[in-house]
């Protein structure tokens, strides 16, 4: 669709239309027609908004994510078998959320800032890989030859690492060569690390399917018009060829965006991510585990379960829709 | 066929020397000092430094790193110089924690995993591929929408939740199944089948509903595709029976790329269900790569992380071979 929009010969009888704001267009205008993506893309700027507007809504609650409450009616209450939980585990006008068992912390404090760092290593980390996977895509296609063996062995490579596992083994050994740099201060190591391991692991794939895209642009004739300009290559690669894919990439980054997120809750509730105190979805569902808090005290499971899965699944529909919609290759 | 056999084959030997040889270096310049790990709380630097020599880290990287590979084709000696102890071949060498050899942790680990992925792979099989099927044939109905809107929520579903969910509910709340024990390794044992079965029970559903999910679309959107072909046009045309022609016609025609991922995604399995195995204390690969990553313990992490990439490689030329055999469409070369 894109890719026929800039043609030359098109673009002379039709108004001139940068191509960033109509691929956003057509992708709006499908999006509007289906109630599903409305909700999904509502939920989406929801939990955006909920991450940001964090220390606002948590400082009109009046608590902080931090604050222990370990008074011993809260923990004697608690450790008795049989009798029901204290009030104090359930929301309520005080604690909106309720405080987790053990620490006695607001739940909704945590929840509130673990959507701070759970989305910023998401989003950041798709970053990374976005743009490794689109330049390293698209220079395998453009230039073909060589380099584009070289990149598609690196890409099958990638391709073939037991992801998890690497990652998993990766990440605490990066996070104990960061904590010696200047930069180590309060959370910055864990998820700068999760960003750089998930960033790093996961661009192969994007990078394959650009790489397909970009070998069929490089046959069209804007490409030949532009090189008889004499325009050089790479900024060819970067005028004229990643705008033309920039529709499946934006497919792509919309759905990876939930890989990852649930990529960070997995190596946070296995240990090796985000850590307390600093919370995270991950984190919570590790808190969750240990000790078999949740077997006591369902709802301490429930409250980061529910808001992981409603964002993934926000953002799954999203990208189905804009998949929809900018796909060239699905037109059902 | 032959030829290409070998190529293939050849060409994966050369993969898996790539990704040992990057395996070993990440984890080597990874900056937890073995030497001291293994030393333990109480050490001297000379201790230390004993240690190093005994587990041979004092040598240059190259040499440890073909000393490594030559324990891959023969046996292969390890310790102090003086004090040395024969490792048989297999040798992945020792773990820097428990002393244990790598081969034996990696031998009781396995068992355990192949429980784990066995009954999940024929679960989601089943669920997925019926279902997507199921979905297909009632394309644009009711049931359709609902198969494809379930398996939405199902692929969103983080394992983490979705293990939890189901301990609390079905061994907490209800009890109708225990907590997983690491007394039952397999089908044949003293427990018996269905003592296996209700052991993995709980593992193989958290698994099943996040891969079902995605069995459900692959197989309904290759299905919708195969039935719009041609043959199958002319299979209809014939006056075949619908039965006929959705099974004989279609899905022999459409199953190809469901072949490919379940081949990939056993593959990937084999390597250990990181999170299920740690969910349900299923003491299987995954579980003792957890354990070995968070310890510092760079011998089993790297032998794991192998011997995962081996088998998504081996699993990668299967799928392969099998597509000359499945699809008579498919020409090898």
């Amino acid at each position: 669709m894109t890719a026929t929009a800039s043609k030359p010969s098109e673009q002379a009888k039709a108004k001139p239309v940068a191509t960033g704001r109509s691929l956003l267009a057509t992708a709006w205008m499908r999006i509007r027609k289906s109630p599903v993506a409305m909700v999904s893309l509502a939920i989406v700027v929801g939990m955006v908004l909920f991450a940001i507007l964090a220390p606002v809504l948590v400082g009109i609650e009046g608590q902080d994510p931090n604050t222990t409450n370990t008074s011993p009616e809260v923990l004697d209450n608690f450790y008795t078998p049989g009798l029901p939980l204290p009030y104090y585990m359930y929301p309520s006008a005080e604690h909106w959320l309720g405080v987790e068992p053990g620490l006695g912390r607001d739940l909704f404090a945590r929840l509130a800032y673990g959507a701070q760092v759970s989305l910023i290593i998401a989003l950041l980390s798709t970053l990374v890989s976005v743009v490794l996977g689109t330049v390293l895509g698209a220079a395998a296609g453009y230039f073909g030859g060589k380099i584009d063996m070289v990149i598609s062995r690196i890409m099958d490579l990638f391709l073939a690492f037991p992801h998890l596992l690497l990652v998993l083994s990766i990440a605490p050994i990066l996070q104990s060569r960061l904590s010696g740099t200047a930069l180590a201060r309060g959370s910055f190591v864990p998820i700068a690390s999760l960003v750089i391991v998930l960033g790093f692991f996961g661009w192969a794939y994007l990078a394959r399917v650009v790489r397909g895209q970009v070998l069929s642009i490089r046959e069209q004739e804007y490409i030949d018009a532009a090189k008889s300009f004499g325009t050089k290559n790479w900024s060819m690669i970067i005028k004229q060829v990643i705008p033309n894919v920039t529709g499946v990439v934006l497919v792509y980054a919309t759905m990876m965006i939930p890989t990852n997120i649930t990529a960070e809750a997995a190596l946070s509730f296995l240990g090796v991510g985000v850590k307390d105190p600093t919370p995270s979805w991950g984190q919570m569902l590790n808190a969750a585990q240990a000790g078999n808090w949740y077997l006591q005290d369902p709802w301490f499971l429930a409250v980061p379960s529910i808001a992981l899965i409603l964002t993934v699944l926000a953002f799954n529909l999203l990208g189905d829709a804009l998949r929809d919609a900018l796909d060239p290759k699905s037109s059902r | 066929m032959v030829s290409f056999l070998f190529r293939r084959f050849g060409a994966m030997l050369l993969l898996l020397l790539v990704v040992s040889f990057i395996t070993f270096t990440l984890f080597h310049f990874g900056p937890a000092d073995p030497a001291s790990a293994a030393c333990g709380q109480e050490c001297t630097p000379d201790r230390v430094e004993q240690a190093r020599v005994a587990l041979g880290l004092d040598k240059p990287f190259f040499v440890q790193y073909f000393a490594f590979l030559s324990g891959l084709v023969g046996p292969r000696m390890l310790g102090a110089p003086g004090a040395e102890q024969m490792c048989a071949w297999p040798c992945l060498g020792k773990s820097f924690q428990t002393n244990e050899n790598v081969t034996d942790m990696i031998a009781n680990a396995l068992p355990y995993t192949l429980s784990l992925a066995i009954g999940a792979v024929l679960m989601w099989t089943i669920v997925g591929v019926g279902f997507g099927l199921l979905a297909a044939m009632r394309k644009g109905k009711l049931t359709d929408r609902f198969i494809v809107g379930a398996s939405s929520i199902g692929v969103s579903l983080p394992i983490p939740v979705t293990g939890l969910v189901l301990l609390l509910v079905f061994v907490g709340t209800l009890g109708w199944f225990p907590f997983t024990t690491n007394q039952i390794v397999s089908p044949f044992g003293e427990a018996g089948f269905g003592a296996w079965v209700t052991n993995y029970f709980l593992a193989w559903v958290a698994l099943a509903v996040l891969f079902s999910a995605q069995y459900v679309r692959i197989t309904r959107n290759n299905m919708i595709e195969t039935f719009s072909e041609d043959f199958m046009r002319t299979a209809r045309a014939k006056g075949l029976s619908r039965r006929k022609i959705v099974f004989k016609h279609g899905v022999r025609a459409g199953i190809t790329p469901i072949i490919t991922m379940l081949g990939l995604d056993l593959g990937a399995l084999l390597g250990g269900a990181v999170l299920t195995e740690q969910i349900f204390s299923v003491p299987g690969l995954g579980f003792t790569a957890v354990k070995a990553a968070t310890s510092g313990d760079l011998p089993v992490t790297m032998a794991i992380t192998m011997l995962a990439a081996f088998f998504i490689i081996f699993f990668n030329v299967l799928v392969d071979i099998a597509y000359a055999f499945i699809d008579p469409r498919v020409k090898v070369n």
